[in-house]
C-alpha cells in the first residue's frame, strides 16, 4: 500500500542502523511514547537491530492500558443495565474489570457493540429511540477529534439518547511526569506521531528545553522508527536537545486546527488517574458543563467502586521506562493476555502483551554478541567464528 | 489505539450536514469524515483514524524523506577515505588472515 510499503524496506533499514553505529560513542536510553510504536518495534525486531547501547524503553502511550480499573468497572456497570446499548472501540472489549469483561457482559445478554467510528453511535441512537446509547470515549489526543464530534453532533442535533463515558488522556503531562521522576532513565523520546498530527508539536518545545531531552516526533513504520531513533541519538551525541519532526509527510508544528477547535469546544482539561502510574494533574479531558446531558458519568448513578491491583504487577514501572516486561516474575506465567494482571498486558499495544505475542519471554542473553556478528560480515557469512 | 492508516480519497460528499469521503486502503474502501480536512479533494491521500481523516499526506515530503533515507550511505561513502584491503577494519583483516593460514 502506498505510503506504507516503502517504509518497510530492509536494505534502507540496514543503512540507517549502520549510520547509527557510525555516530554512536556511548550508551543512550530512549523511550518510544506510543503503544503503536512499541508494537511495531517488537513485531519487527527493531530493538534487536539497534547498535549495542542504544536501548528503547516503552512508554505509557497505550490508552487502553492506562484506563483505570475503576473506569472499566463503571463502564461494565453501565453496560449491564437494561435499556442501554454500550458502544466501544474493539480494543476495550477484552479488558477485564473486577468482574469479567465486555465480552462476558455481551454473552450474558448485555447489548454491547463494537463501533468503527464514534459517529456510528448516532445511527444506532436513531434506530433505537427507546434505548440509551453510551459510548466509551477513551483515547489520546489522536482520538479526541472523533469523540468530540460525537458529543458535538448529539448536542447540536438534540439527540437525547446519546452519552459519552469519557476517559481521555494527554501525552505531554505524562512525559513531564516521567522526566521529573527521580528514577527516570530516559534521555530522549520518539514522540507520538499521530497525537501530533492532531495537536502539532508546539507543546513539546518547552518540555524538551526544560528537561534537556531531545524529542523527535516519529511515525510508526519500521523505517520511521529507525530514522527517529537515529535523529534522537544524533542530537544526544551532539549535546543538543530540541524537538524535531521525523514524520514530516504527515504533520507540522501547527497540527490540525479545525480538530483542535472542536476539541476545545467540547472538552476541558482535567486531572486523570492513569492505571499503573496514578493521578497526573491536568493530564486528561472531560466534557464541558454544557454537555452534561451527554455525560454518562452524570447520567448514570454509578457509585465509586473500590478496586485493587495485584501487588506483583510492575506495569507502573514498565510504563515509566524503569523496567522491562521480562523483569516481572508474573510475566508469561500468572499474567498473560488471557489473564492479564495489569495495565501493560490488557491491550495488544501494551509492552507486556507485545513481548508475549512475539515470544520475548526471556531477557536477551547478550545483544552484544549479535551485533559483533553483524559488524564482521565476512566472519558471519562463513559461520566460522572463534 | 492511535493506529491511523493512509488512504486515497476516491469520492467526497455531504451526509446529514457532515463532509464525508470514501477512502481506499489497498483493496478496502471505507467511509471517513472529512470535517477536519474540509478542503480535501478526490485523488488526495489522507490519514484516517477511527473513521476521521486527521491529516493530509504531503506527497512531496514523503518523497523527500524516502529519497534522503535511500541515499544515506552514499553520502557516507563520499565522506569516507579510499580504503584498500590492507587498511580495512583490523578485526576483519585478522580474521581473514587467520582463515587463510588454516
Amino acid at each position: 500500500m502506498k505510503y506504507l510499503d516503502e517504509y518497510r524496506d530492509g536494505d534502507i533499514a540496514a543503512k540507517i542502523v549502520a549510520e547509527m553505529r557510525r555516530i554512536q560513542t556511548r550508551p543512550w536510553v530512549l523511550m518510544e511514547v506510543c503503544g503503536g510504536q512499541t508494537h511495531s518495534i517488537v513485531k519487527n525486531g527493531i530493538d534487536q537491530l539497534l547498535p549495542e547501547g542504544v536501548e528503547l524503553v516503552h512508554g505509557p502511550g497505550c490508552p487502553v492500558c492506562v484506563t483505570p480499573l475503576e473506569m472499566i468497572d463503571k463502564a461494565h456497570a453501565i453496560a449491564r443495565l437494561p435499556d442501554v446499548i454500550f458502544c466501544s472501540f474493539g480494543d476495550m472489549l477484552r479488558v477485564p474489570g473486577s468482574d469479567g469483561d465486555l465480552f462476558t457482559i455481551k454473552s450474558s445478554g448485555g447489548d454491547v457493540r463494537i463501533v468503527y467510528s464514534p459517529l456510528d453511535c448516532i445511527k444506532i441512537a436513531r434506530a433505537n429511540p427507546a434505548k440509551q446509547i453510551v459510548f466509551f470515549a477513551i483515547g489520546f489526543e489522536t482520538t479526541a477529534p472523533a469523540n468530540a464530534m460525537l458529543a458535538w453532533r448529539a448536542f447540536e442535533e438534540k439527540i437525547t439518547n446519546v452519552s459519552l463515558l469519557v476517559s481521555h488522556v494527554l501525552v505531554p503531562p505524562a512525559l513531564e511526569a516521567i522526566l521529573a521522576s527521580p528514577e527516570n532513565r530516559v534521555q530522549g523520546f520518539l514522540g507520538p506521531g499521530h497525537v501530533c498530527a492532531v495537536m502539532g508539536y508546539g507543546e513539546y518545545l518547552p518540555i524538551s528545553a526544560r528537561y534537556k531531552a531531545p524529542i523527535v516526533v516519529t511515525g510508526f513504520e519500521p523505517l520511521d522508527i529507525l530514522e527517529g531513533t537515529l535523529m534522537t541519538v544524533k542530537q544526544l551525541e551532539e549535546g543538543r536537545a530540541v524537538v524535531e519532526n521525523q514524520y514530516s509527510r504527515i504533520l507540522n508544528q501547527t497540527g490540525n486546527l479545525p480538530a483542535q477547535q472542536l476539541i476545545a469546544k467540547v472538552f476541558e482539561v482535567s486531572d486523570r488517574k492513569w492505571r499503573g502510574i496514578g493521578n497526573i494533574p491536568r493530564s486528561g479531558y472531560r466534557l464541558r458543563a454544557e454537555f452534561a446531558a451527554h455525560d454518562a458519568e452524570k447520567l448514570f448513578d454509578v457509585a465509586e467502586i473500590a478496586t485493587l491491583e495485584p501487588e506483583i504487577c510492575i506495569s507502573g514501572e514498565i510504563l515509566r521506562g524503569i523496567r522491562k516486561p521480562h523483569d516481572c516474575p508474573a510475566f508469561g506465567t500468572l499474567c498473560n493476555p488471557q489473564h492479564p494482571l495489569g495495565a501493560t498486558m490488557v491491550s495488544a499495544e501494551g509492552a507486556c502483551a507485545a513481548y508475549y505475542a512475539y515470544g520475548r519471554h526471556l531477557k536477551p542473553r547478550s545483544a552484544d554478541a549479535l551485533h559483533r556478528i553483524d559488524a564482521v560480515p565476512v566472519a558471519a557469512a562463513t559461520g566460522d567464528r572463534a | 489505539m492511535c493506529l491511523a492508516i493512509p488512504g486515497k480519497v476516491v469520492e467526497t460528499y455531504d451526509q446529514g450536514g457532515l463532509r464525508m469521503a470514501r477512502v481506499q486502503f489497498g483493496g478496502i474502501t471505507r467511509e471517513a469524515c472529512l470535517e477536519y480536512l474540509p478542503e480535501t479533494q478526490s485523488g488526495e491521500y489522507v490519514l484516517v483514524h477511527v473513521g476521521f481523516a486527521i491529516s493530509r499526506v504531503d506527497e512531496a515530503e514523503a518523497e523527500r524523506t524516502y529519497q534522503a533515507l535511500k541515499e544515506l550511505d552514499q553520502l557516507n561513502e563520499l565522506d569516507a577515505p579510499d580504503v584498500d584491503e590492507s587498511e580495512a577494519d583490523p578485526t576483519v583483516s585478522r580474521f581473514i588472515k587467520g582463515r587463510d593460514g588454516n
